[in-house]
């Protein structure tokens, strides 16, 4: 029995609408999350580079920003922030030293995932240099001062005087390419 | 071409016609579910008491996963799959399925998905284990080695989940007969119209979720993987754009059933047959739109939460729709209650409390409480296993001699559905109560203060699985010693087109298809031109 016409063209037309969903799936769904959470700034994701621009500091107020480094699962890496709290006036530029030793016998490749809390000010946090942008690469033995430098935007709502930034360091060695923390 | 079934293995195999399939999707659907439920036994039976007696934690992990996945994709699904094979070209009066080798191939790669499903249960590594919604990172990152054919599997069951939607939505768009308008449609078939397309818009999207696992696995991307730019709450808005539509994908042709039963035994037309049509539409829409309210606890902007809450909430409306027409469609009828009547109330019923509770859930607030304990496995069993199982047990009773000419023992049936009835509340109201008191879902062990509810719920549990046994039993001495039924129309009240063939229904019904009388819309349509139908109901021609 032959296929009648009318099945066909149906028959086409939804599978063009499975193709779609599919394509949807795998390649719409995962960008547009993170453009949602871009545009919103929430996820905790900070964004990337940013060129800092003539504001003027606001010396009325003062924010605590706090670091936290985390390590993932068997990373074996030392990893910390030399300090763990400094007080910024929004707009001012601020330099924090994090440290990282790799004790291990073997040439390691790390990378730093950052996370902001409140979740919704990602929009109010600025970095001009991260670590974070690039992995880190450490020989056998290596230690190193990962810099970060970030401003507060002047913006950042007034009820808000805390923020943390945390930084998940994640071992790479085995899945490194240098384009992987351009996303970052 | 063939007058009658060819003989032997070969009929099973090659074959091309609706009813053959249905059969074999009824069946296998059937294997399924007394597998799931096994698994299922094992779960309660460790739950039994508290700390840990049969099995070890990482096996009742995979235990419970494999019970997910087995009853929503193994059992449910092709079951109501079977349930439209058999009766939506005999209730639009077609001749079969639009692409009857299609059928076939949609059919036989479903064993070979559960297959290697449940083979990777003996395999080193064991089973998934990481719960039917497979989040990551457990699901990639700490996930057994065996998570590759666990993702081979979801694919073929993806596939044959298509084909088998493409299939009946071409049956129901270009098979109908003369006169049969699409508001002329029993609800059944409406119901599987509207699923039907609900499968081919997401199941590609579940087939996208695990390929992209299955890249961060094998292949070095990052979708889901945080240390190269992925974020796994990705994972879960892509499973739940999926997710959502699913339960309403198991849960809208269990409408079409009780659609179909409750007018029969209260003698009376389906009260508000174009609100239900519309209604079935609304949820079907909103199913896209609803997906994150099963992830408030992730965290979301205040504002997301708010959308996604009174979204749900707006479900309640087409859904309350349904359940009041069900119920007119009762008040002052001449009711009898037969097993597929009583199923069917107590579909009505107990689906009804499971929708409530799933309000209570989507109170963005109160779900933060809510959220992964039992009270979430209470209120999905009420509407997948009361909702569901039970529409499903009375579409077997309801069609059965329809579909082999004998009656089933009423009295086997009845005591199966009190027991069922009463076990499967034992089961799971108990569950409530747990949830409520804070006792986590997936866990192999639990608090001592969790212990005399979950002794109950097992025992509940063990009475579900013997009444199943009374199904099995019934349905097989029934075919096998049934009365026989010779009247075309088996049931007094019933009405439609599957009421005018022979019973047992011929192998080829409608070859030349009956003429419906204009004008009149709605289930309260006449045939004007019987004969056709009727002719076959001693000389089947040449198909």
């Amino acid at each position: 029995m032959a296929v009648s016409l009318r099945d066909r063209a149906l028959l086409g037309k939804l599978s063009l609408l499975v193709v779609a969903m599919f394509a949807f799936a795998v390649f719409v769904m995962p960008p547009l999350y993170n453009l949602f959470c871009d545009i919103l700034g929430i996820g905790g994701k900070t964004g990337s580079a940013y060129q800092a621009v003539d504001v003027e500091v606001d010396t009325s107020r003062s924010v605590e920003v706090q670091f936290v480094a985390m390590k993932n699962e068997t990373m074996p890496w030392d990893f910390y922030p030399r300090e763990t709290s400094v007080s910024v006036h929004p707009g001012e530029s601020r330099s924090v030293i994090f440290y990282a030793h790799n004790r291990t016998g073997k040439d390691m490749v790390g990378q730093a995932i950052p996370n902001l809390v409140p979740f919704n000010v990602a929009d109010y946090f600025h970095k001009t240099e991260c670590f974070c942008f690039n992995n880190q690469p450490l020989a056998s033995g290596e230690e190193a001062d990962l810099e970060l430098v970030f401003i507060v935007d002047p913006d950042l709502p007034t009820s808000i005087n805390t923020l943390t930034l945390s930084y998940t360091l994640f071992d790479i060695t085995n899945r490194s390419r240098p384009t992987l923390a351009q996303a970052q | 071409m063939a007058h009658g079934p060819a003989k032997g293995i070969s009929r099973w195999l090659f074959t091309t016609n609706h009813k053959d399939i249905g059969t074999l999707y009824l069946w296998f659907s059937f294997l399924m579910f007394l597998l799931g439920g096994f698994f299922a036994m094992v779960v309660r039976a460790e739950l039994f008491q508290p700390g840990m007696q049969l099995i070890k934690p990482e096996f009742f992990n995979q235990m419970t996963t494999m019970h997910g996945l087995v009853m929503v994709f193994g059992a449910i699904m092709p079951a109501f799959v079977g349930l439209a094979n058999w009766m939506i070209p005999m209730m639009i009066g077609a001749p079969d399925m639009a692409l009857p080798r299609m059928n076939n191939l949609s059919f036989w790669i479903l064993p070979f998905a559960f297959a290697i499903l449940v083979a990777t249960l003996f395999m080193e590594g064991g089973g998934p284990n990481f719960g039917w919604t497979f989040y990551a990172p457990l699901s990639t990152t700490y996930a057994p080695d065996t998570v590759n054919y666990f993702i081979f599997a979801v694919h073929i069951m993806g596939a044959s989940s298509i084909m088998g939607s493409i299939n009946i939505i071409a049956t129901i768009m270009n098979m109908r007969a003369p006169g049969m308008t699409y508001m002329k449609m029993p609800l059944f078939v409406w119901t599987w119209l509207i699923t039907a397309f609900l499968l081919v818009a997401v199941m590609p999207v579940l087939a996208g979720a695990v390929t992209m696992m299955l890249m961060d696995i094998n292949f070095g991307t990052s979708f889901f993987n945080a240390a190269g730019g992925g974020d796994p709450v990705l994972f879960q808005h892509v499973f739940w754009f999926f997710g959502h539509p699913e339960v309403y994908i198991i849960i809208l042709p269990a409408f079409g059933v009780v659609s179909q039963i409750i007018p029969t035994f209260s003698r009376k037309p389906l009260f508000g047959y174009s609100s239900m049509v519309y209604a079935t539409a609304a949820i079907a829409f909103l199913s896209f739109v609803v997906w994150a309210h099963h992830m408030f606890t992730v965290g979301m902007p205040i504002a997301g939460e708010l959308y996604f809450m009174y979204a749900t909430m707006l479900i309640a409306v087409p859904t309350g729709v349904k359940v009041f027409n069900w119920i007119t469609t009762m008040y002052r009828g001449a009711l009898t209650f037969e097993t597929p009547m009583l199923f069917s109330i107590a579909f009505v019923i107990l689906f009804t409390f499971g929708g409530f509770t799933g309000l209570m859930l989507s109170v963005a607030a109160a779900d933060i409480q809510y959220h992964d304990t039992y009270f979430v496995v209470a209120h999905f069993h009420y509407v997948m296993v009361a909702g569901a199982v039970f529409s499903g047990t009375a579409a077997v009773y309801y069609w059965l001699p329809k579909w082999c000419g004998k009656m089933y023992n009423e009295t086997m049936g009845k005591i199966q559905f009190w027991i069922a009835f009463i076990a499967f509340n034992i089961t799971f109201m108990p569950q409530h109560f747990l949830g409520l008191a804070g006792m986590p879902r997936r866990y192999a062990d639990y608090g001592l203060q969790f212990a005399d509810w979950n002794m109950v719920s097992s025992i509940g549990a063990f009475m579900y699985g013997g009444a199943q046994l009374l199904f099995l039993f019934n349905v097989v001495r029934t075919i096998t010693h049934g009365q026989p039924v010779s009247d075309a129309k088996v049931w007094e009240g019933a009405d439609g087109l599957e009421w005018l063939v022979a019973t047992p229904a011929p192998y080829h019904t409608f070859i030349k298809p009956p003429v419906i009388s204009a004008g009149v819309e709605g289930p309260e349509w006449r045939v004007d031109a019987p004969a056709p139908a009727m002719a076959f109901k001693t000389a089947p021609e040449a198909g």
